[in-house]
């Protein structure tokens, strides 16, 4: 099915160097997945098996820290679906942009994530897209399993994780991919009414379940504006 | 065996909103109010999952050398440092922390 190409098609060469870019720099990071998991008690097959099953970073550093926090299967589950829902809305871009085959569209779907979308959404024209897309799911998801497998094993050999501050890692990712989303005065009251919640509850609830109070900001907020004249 | 069932509908939920953005005809979830949530709520979970993970220690509110580790993260991003550095500043200040005491 190939298309006619366009004059203003981008050469294939820049589009892959776009998505080597990202897919390296993110895929590595999934050594600090698996030091995250290794340190909260996950073992090296759970965290390859994540890394493999969900392949959506968020989520994943979300339920392993909800289980070490001592959360019940449920709530953590539900932290990390909940985190994962914007892949929903990464997919509804995609569908239109890259206009799959129907029976690619299973496979595709466990590469609709940030990055993939990212890369595929700047590129001008529908050929660059579908091979942004395929390059940076490829090398992310490749890095990303082998580089979980390593920082889990690698955590597991030094033993105590926070000696190393290696449990400030986890932390240190939700902030990195929470800052760029703070760009106005909504998100930011969202990002402060979620904080006080998500502290103010947790002495109090089971585990787990002060997180999900704290996604409720999200609604009070956008009912709050929707009230202001 | 409670990781593993927390993995199970870990793995079977996200798949299925990815699955679900792909197949789901374009109108259905394109109104506003819908989009303007599905934006949010990443802000609301990760503003508190940081917030606990840097604070807390079982259900314990606690500061710890993790603070410094994250202020240090938080001006690598400022900077505009890249990612794995942000990461590798905040676990580099939190050892120095813990190594010096703190």
């Amino acid at each position: 099915m190939r298309e006619a190409p366009t004059p203003d098609e981008r050469p294939r060469a820049a589009v892959v160097r776009d998505a080597l870019g990202v897919g390296v720099a993110v895929g590595l990071s999934g050594f600090a997945f698996g030091v995250t998991a290794a340190g909260a008690g996950i073992s090296t097959l759970q965290a390859c098996v994540l890394s493999l099953l969900v392949f959506t970073g968020a989520s994943q550093f979300a339920l392993v820290g909800a289980l070490a926090a001592g959360g019940n299967p449920f709530t953590a589950a539900a932290g990390a679906f909940f985190l994962g829902t914007r892949n929903a809305f990464y997919g509804l871009r995609l569908s239109q942009l890259l206009k799959l085959p129907r029976p690619v569209r299973p496979l595709a779907a466990h590469w609709v994530i940030d990055e993939t979308t990212a890369v595929a959404l700047a590129q001008p024209d529908r050929k660059s897209a579908r091979l942004g897309f395929t390059v940076t799911g490829l090398t992310l998801y490749v890095l990303w399993n082998l580089t979980t497998l390593l920082g889990a094993l690698g955590a597991e050999a030094i033993g105590d994780t926070r000696a190393w501050g290696l449990d400030a890692a986890g932390p240190a990712v939700f902030l990195a991919l929470l800052a760029p989303m703070l760009k106005t005065s909504t998100e930011r009251a969202v990002a402060a009414l979620a904080l006080v919640l998500g502290l103010g509850f947790l002495p109090v609830l089971p585990a787990g379940v002060p997180v999900l109070i704290a996604a409720l900001a999200a609604p009070v907020v956008l009912w709050t504006k929707g009230r202001r004249p | 065996m409670n990781v593993w069932i927390a993995i199970g509908l870990t793995v079977v939920g996200c798949y299925a909103v990815k699955l679900a953005g792909l197949l789901v005809p374009a109108g259905a979830l394109e109104r506003p109010l819908v989009r303007r949530l599905s934006a949010l709520l990443p802000v609301a979970l990760l503003a508190a999952l940081t917030a606990q993970q840097t604070f807390s220690t079982g259900s314990a509110l606690v500061v710890d050398a993790r603070a410094a580790g994250l202020a240090a993260a938080g001006l690598a991003l400022l900077l505009r440092a890249p990612f794995l550095v942000v990461v590798a500043a905040a676990v580099v200040v939190t050892a120095g922390v813990r190594a010096l005491g703190g």
